[in-house]
């Protein structure tokens, strides 16, 4: 049957995920006893905003230009309810999560009605219009950001001050997101969602609602990038304006393109390669922003699938080649 | 593990091999850090030319404090306080950095000296303007040396008032930053005996300021403040170029606006703007000198931030010499207690708050014709005496002062 070789190879590359997912948890476990913690914590925190943001473009097939309005705003929600009102980090990362979740109600609600590039300027604009927001309201703090937030006591019996009890945390928030991720695109919905990606038509004559898949695709994706935001404000201890600014949405667009769109593990390579090129021309002369403008243009030249996609074809030209 | 455990024994190895002065100084280095924006909107506001100040004022200094090496690192935060955060808990925590300074931007400032106040360490920020730093975030070990936004409104509202120019039109960005330069700025202008006539919101990172420059213009105002920065602050002088505005006998006042800036618009389109900076280098032959010292190696003149960084480089170390050790307690003790007196700073003095008080200068920029050679850009309208154009360390709402 045609479906076969299709069939072998996704379970062939579903197999190297779950290889490969095991390995980086062991990795992820030992890492912090020789790579410096919160560095890691702030890939970790970045992997699963691309792995959100890919949920979207990867197995939906829309390019949103505006995850930085959750990724920012669930950290803005998160910093000031642990801030102002005191609350736990859980129920902090929870109101950032939800926070982010009605943005995506509002945003997707608008933006789901246009297609293509449409539908990217839609949520570009509207993200806007929320970094505006915040560089105006009071409680962001403008351009200062909200300082100095507590990491509190998780459950109030963990003391999240403490790096290494703070990297487990994040861990455990890092693999929940990504197994979040994970059960989505590997259910009946994610199905129907990626039949929407080929061919939206055919997925309407079938009788799917396809307005309401693709929102609640853009929900989710939106709350999954919540999740890293609020994290990732738990873990410097700050929100400012940065993760709401329209860079950072184009940032996870180049880490999710450079590590492989509609793969799982795709999106966490892009996301630790651009972060951990961020911190290594820090310190160097050669201007950071060039560089990353110069992987892309490679990128999109020479390996267009993105690193982990360029692998997986390679396998799967080497499958039907022994054939 | 294994990491944790072969670095003690090589720290063990070292304590026991070296002398007492192994005790007072940490690892037998003095390291300072720099961090600043090297690649974006305020590459020419520090930048690099603040490491290379830095440099020099290792270099000045012997390159030793205490027979102790003293080296100089330096990070691009590119304006993103989680690099900058991560970097900084970095050299901290596994590169012995003892101080960290510059610090552009403020929202990479105030989270810095969060983490320079936990980890116990020393920060003294030049380039950022938040008057917060030594305000309700202040911290003992935190120091505040170039400029804040409180002695930019001083020097340029009230000092602007005595120089004639009694009635006010702001120019001010849409947002936190923007309103609090316009309402200090204007406090001033009015304790001094002059008025607001009104006040015009542009929205941030604007490219069109013709109907906002219109309305200043038909303000009847004698100076049009400008409470924005940046490419915002540079627009709107270009723009305001345009309409004649200075030529039609207004004057615009810049609120942060420095040499570097000046450079950058030229004085065809500067000419006539005045503007609060705590140096310059045609000052005095001391600071002739060492500018030119300066413009040998970066191809410019210093701006207030890299005479600045360099004034805070210099007198960390004095204070590392005088106390015998690089911990942090002694150092910072010595910090608020010995008075400035550098290239930079003449009589300044260290505030309880961290704040470094010294004497500002109202500017002109000159125009093309009263310009005889490269980079005579200012005029020094009037000086402000450190004490009124700093808020007393007691008033600064700084927790630590009683």
């Amino acid at each position: 049957m045609a479906v076969t070789p299709a069939n072998a190879t996704t379970s062939r590359a579903s197999r190297i995920e779950a290889a490969l997912l095991a390995l980086g948890i062991i990795v992820l476990v030992a890492l912090p006893f020789f790579i410096y913690p919160i560095f890691v914590m702030k890939m970790m925190c970045f992997a699963l905003f691309a792995c959100a943001f890919n949920l979207l473009l990867g197995y939906t097939g829309l390019l949103s230009f505006g995850h930085a309005a959750f990724f920012g705003g669930a950290a803005y929600f998160t910093a000031h309810a642990v801030k102002e009102w005191g609350v736990g980090p859980e129920i902090g990362i929870l109101i950032g999560v939800i926070g982010a979740a009605v943005l995506g109600v509002i945003i997707g609600f608008f933006a789901i009605r246009r297609q293509g590039i449409y539908f990217a300027m839609i949520t570009l604009a509207l993200s806007q219009m929320f970094f505006f927001f915040c560089v105006q309201a009071d409680f962001t703090g403008g351009e200062d950001g909200i300082q100095g937030v507590p990491r509190g006591n998780f459950l109030g019996l963990l003391d999240l001050q403490d790096p290494h009890a703070m990297y487990y945390f994040v861990m455990a928030n890092f693999l929940l997101g990504l197994f979040c991720v994970w059960r989505i695109v590997n259910s009946p919905f994610g199905m129907i969602l990626r039949s929407i990606r080929e061919n939206e038509s055919r997925a309407i004559s079938l009788g799917y609602s396809v307005q309401n898949y693709k929102l609640a695709a853009f929900v989710m994706s939106a709350a999954l990038a919540g999740l890293a935001g609020a994290v990732k404000a738990l873990v410097f201890q700050f929100a400012t304006l940065t993760d709401v600014a329209w860079q950072m949405s184009g940032e996870v667009i180049l880490m999710t393109l450079l590590g492989g769109i509609g793969t799982l593990v795709g999106p966490i390579f892009g996301a630790g390669f651009v972060v951990a090129l961020q911190n290594m021309l820090a310190t160097s002369a050669f201007p950071v922003t060039i560089a990353t403008g110069l992987i892309f243009m490679i990128c999109v030249l020479v390996f267009r699938r993105g690193v982990v996609g360029e692998i997986y074809a390679w396998l799967e030209r080497r499958n039907t080649g022994n054939r | 593990m294994t990491v944790k455990l072969s670095s003690l024994a090589l720290a063990l190895l070292v304590g026991t091999s070296l002398s007492a002065v192994a005790q007072e100084f940490s690892d037998n280095k003095v390291k300072i850090g720099i961090l600043n924006d090297q690649s974006g909107v305020y590459a020419d506001f520090g930048g690099k030319w603040s490491y290379e100040a830095a440099k020099m004022a290792v270099e000045d200094f012997g390159g030793k404090v205490k027979d102790m090496p003293v080296e100089v690192v330096t990070a691009d935060h590119q304006n993103k306080a989680d690099i900058a955060s991560n970097i900084a808990r970095q050299w901290y925590d596994t590169e012995q950095v003892d101080a960290i300074m510059e610090l552009t931007t403020s929202s990479v400032a105030l989270a810095v000296q969060g983490i320079s106040a936990e980890k116990k360490k020393i920060d003294i920020v030049t380039g950022a303007a938040s008057s917060d730093l030594t305000g309700k975030a202040c911290s003992p070990y935190g120091f505040h040396w170039a400029y804040d936004t409180h002695a930019l409104a001083v020097g340029t509202g009230g000092a602007l008032v005595g120089q004639g120019g009694d009635t006010w039109f702001f120019l001010t960005a849409d947002y936190a930053f923007g309103y609090s330069l316009e309402e200090q700025t204007s406090n001033f202008v009015k304790s001094k005996g002059g008025n607001v006539l009104g006040a015009v919101r542009h929205p941030l990172a604007t490219t069109d300021y013709s109907s906002f420059l219109l309305q200043a213009q038909a303000s009847g105002a004698k100076v049009i403040g400008l409470a924005n920065a940046g490419l915002d602050t540079a627009n709107s002088i270009k723009q305001a170029a345009e309409f004649g505005i200075v030529a039609g006998g207004q004057r615009l006042a810049a609120l942060l606006f420095t040499l570097a800036e000046v450079h950058g618009l030229g004085l065809e389109a500067a000419q006539g703007l005045t503007l609060t900076e705590g140096f310059y280098w045609d000052r005095d032959d001391a600071s002739r000198e060492w500018s030119n010292r300066f413009m040998e190696r970066t191809g410019r003149m210093p701006n207030m931030i890299q005479a600045g960084t360099y004034s805070a480089v210099t007198q960390y170390l004095k204070a590392i010499d005088k106390a015998g050790t690089d911990e942090t307690e002694a150092v910072a003790k010595n910090l608020h207690e010995m008075p400035v007196e550098d290239v930079f700073a003449r009589g300044g003095k260290v505030g309880a708050n961290g704040r470094m008080i010294y004497d500002m200068y109202l500017m002109e920029v000159k125009k093309p014709s009263e310009s005889t050679q490269p980079w005579d850009y200012y005029k020094v309208l009037a000086t402000i005496p450190g004490d009124e154009a700093y808020i007393k360390p007691a008033e600064a709402g700084c927790p630590l002062v009683k």
